[in-house]
């Protein structure tokens, strides 16, 4: 990938735990309106990535630049919406006030009215003031997801979304996702389901050990056989 | 900029606070194990004349015993469903996390602390005899020392094993200065006395802790926060 | 050429330690003021400033740690305090005999006994957390952390309890109180024992972080096994 007006810019980025190099000199960089599907085994580093872009983390030597700012910078942290492992919602709070907490957090104008339309978007709309500790799994999910993409961001990270999703949340998820792209926003997606990252992707950013394996579009031999990156690129 | 910042340190206060008031486990658990305290030491040291040059002791004894309970949930509620990352993550700045949180305990500390009072001055038929604004000072400066080392050791311990053991061990030692010049400063209100020329070091200490680790919890929030 | 100057240092602390130790026992008064084991002194005052010095260093140390991201200097700071703890310990045991010879109390509550148990219980709680952390890089952010605190804490720590108690005998060492408290000659064996303390110290330091930097590097192997076995 070439380095243009970049969504997103990882130049040198190590981490190191200790002395372990969790990451190995990474460096990719995703032009605005792509989707690129992060893949690799357990332990290759993508949640490690995903920390450091999300700026959860900082890397230990390297710059992450989305949009031309810094990771951990207020602006950035303003466009990116981050939908990790977890759900990230209170159980003590209505579906409505977790949505206007974080709306508020994020500056957006209106929270309250943004948060009515989120719940209406992932359908839950009619438990608005339920607390969410009594909503069923595939709810939170669902809230969650609306307060991933609350703040309108235009570049999202999630970390293997599709794993323990219900029916419900991944069809919400799904149409969400769409909509992004339709709008030209950028996503950065790691997955284990490749069947799914070649169809929606059209980059791949493939890492082994902490190291980028194979940084590009994605080709047509990995949509027709989803294993061929693996057996091509895979074992540096 | 700057009422941006105040909004998310409200923010996150209304947001504790509102989640605390709901369950209200550390508010029920801090007042209960509060009474309980002062109900224990009433058997060991009988009320009497004597007693009152150790009520300060006593009162700030129950108040950082039941401080520690509410203190600990202070992080650990966020662990429950990941929600620090998602405020990490957000716009807030830590410093900004840090503030709304130790408020929010602040408040809700406060709250026991007045009920303690009440009942600790039934228990050791104590007289306020017209201290009771000088006191409440004295409660003010203390808690936010109380809070401000346990909201930020909460933050740096969040993720240990052994959190719950951790926190006091931390916590305590450094506090010793404050709650000794909070203990002198109330047991001498106690017993009546106004605070003289030779106790006003004690006031001052409380107002330079404060100060000073304030500071240096904005200061090392975001390090002990982002990894 | 790492080892000649940790053999160095420990060589020159055991030197000094016996050529002072020696004028100490020999050369000196037996008894002072009736005081017979008045010569704890030399080895409780040294070790205790000695302790001291190693909580600033600690706090130095670690400030710099955060302000590089270098571990060495993690290695560095948990050494130091790990020795001023050891010290402080020594330090206790020592004033405690002093104590039990001087007023034939075993411990007292006085403003120097009471901050050095309060700031030995700190750093002691830097231990613990050393302990608690698995991940190196998480355990020397957060310690450095602690250290800082600690040494700030150190220092309220000590103003307010000297302002609360005094039994303990007054400063008497002449930075403290202008002019020679203890007389002249009898002074001076107690910064010979300080430095000699700090050449021991530093000795043991650098063992420790030897002892750090492998451990690092064995955390690391393990990890990269763990990485291609999966």
């Amino acid at each position: 990938m070439e380095a243009t007006g970049n969504a997103l810019d990882v130049n040198g980025v190590w981490k190191y735990f200790g002395d372990f190099p969790a990451l190995n000199n990474v460096s990719f960089h995703v032009a605005p309106g792509s989707v690129v599907a992060l893949l690799g085994r357990n332990g290759a580093g993508k949640t490690t990535l995903l920390r450091i872009l999300a700026g959860l983390s900082q890397p230990s030597q390297g710059t992450v630049k989305v949009h031309g700012a810094e990771a951990r910078k207020e602006v950035t942290r303003r466009r990116i919406g981050v939908l990790g492992h977890s759900i990230s919602i209170y159980d003590e709070l209505s579906a409505h006030e977790n949505l206007l907490m974080f709306g508020r957090l994020y500056g957006i104008k209106q929270p309250a009215k943004r948060a009515d339309e989120m719940l209406e978007k992932v359908g839950l709309g009619r438990v608005r003031d339920g607390l969410a500790r009594e909503f069923s799994r595939g709810m939170r999910q669902r809230l969650a997801v609306a307060r991933a993409f609350l703040h309108d961001p235009e570049l999202l990270l999630l970390d293997e979304p599709f794993t323990s999703l219900d029916d419900k949340a991944i069809a919400v998820l799904q149409s969400m996702l769409a909509e992004m792209r339709q709008r030209g926003r950028t996503i950065v997606m790691s997955t284990h389901q490749l069947r799914e990252a070649m169809e929606l992707s059209t980059h791949i950013a493939f890492l082994q050990r902490g190291q980028i394996a194979y940084a590009g579009e994605r080709q047509q031999e990995m949509l027709d056989d989803a294993g061929w990156l693996y057996r091509t690129y895979g074992d540096i | 900029m700057l009422q941006t910042y105040l909004s998310q340190v409200w923010t996150i206060f209304s947001k504790d606070l509102r989640a605390e008031l709901r369950t209200k486990e550390a508010l029920n658990a801090s007042l209960a194990f509060s009474v309980v305290i002062l109900l224990l030491l009433s058997f060991a040291f009988e009320a009497s004349e004597q007693s009152t040059s150790i009520s300060g002791g006593l009162l700030w004894l129950a108040y950082s015993f039941a401080g520690a309970l509410a203190l600990n949930r202070s992080f650990a509620r966020e662990l429950q469903n990941d929600c620090l990352d998602a405020l990490i993550a957000s716009p807030a700045p830590s410093s900004a996390l840090f503030l709304g949180k130790a408020l929010a305990n602040y408040a809700l500390l406060l709250v026991v602390e007045l009920i303690a009072l009440g009942v600790f001055i039934i228990f050791y038929d104590a007289h306020l005899s017209g201290n009771f604004l000088p006191l409440f000072g004295v409660m003010l400066l203390a808690t936010w020392a109380m809070v401000v080392i346990g909201t930020l050791f909460s933050a740096l311990t969040v993720n240990l094993h052994m959190r719950e053991l951790m926190l006091p061990v931390l916590v305590y030692p450094l506090l010793i200065p404050a709650l000794m010049a909070a203990m002198l400063l109330t047991s001498t209100l106690l017993s009546g006395e106004a605070i003289t020329g030779d106790n006003w070091i004690w006031v001052r200490v409380l107002v330079a802790f404060d100060i000073v680790f304030t500071a240096l919890g904005v200061v090392f929030i975001d390090t002990v926060l982002v990894g | 050429m790492r080892d000649y100057f940790l053999y160095g240092f420990a060589a020159i602390a055991a030197m000094l330690l016996t050529w002072n130790l020696h004028h100490i026992f020999i050369d000196l008064p037996p008894v002072i003021q009736n005081v017979g084991a008045y010569k704890i002194v030399y080895m409780h005052v040294s070790i205790i400033l000695a302790s001291f010095i190693g909580f600033f260093v600690s706090l130095a140390a670690s400030s710099i740690y955060l302000a590089t991201g270098n571990l060495k200097y993690d290695a560095f700071a948990a050494g130091v305090t790990e020795v001023a703890v050891v010290y402080a310990t020594a330090g206790l045991a020592l004033g405690s005999l002093w104590g039990r010879f001087a007023w034939g109390i075993w411990w007292t509550w006085d403003a120097r006994l009471t901050s050095m148990l309060i700031c030995w219980l700190m750093y002691l709680g830097y231990l613990m957390l050393r302990q608690a952390i698995p991940e190196p890089t998480e355990r020397a952010r957060l310690c450095a952390v602690l250290s800082i605190f600690g040494g700030v804490g150190v220092t309220f720590v000590y103003k307010s309890i000297e302002w609360y108690r005094t039994q303990h005998p007054a400063p008497v060492l002449s930075f403290r109180q202008g002019a020679g408290g203890m007389g002249p000659g009898l002074e001076t064996p107690i910064y010979w024992n300080l430095l000699a303390l700090l050449f021991l110290g530093t000795a043991m330091i650098m063992v420790r972080m030897r002892q750090e930097q492998v451990s690092r590097e064995i955390d690391a192997l393990r990890r990269i096994a763990h990485s291609h076995a999966a």
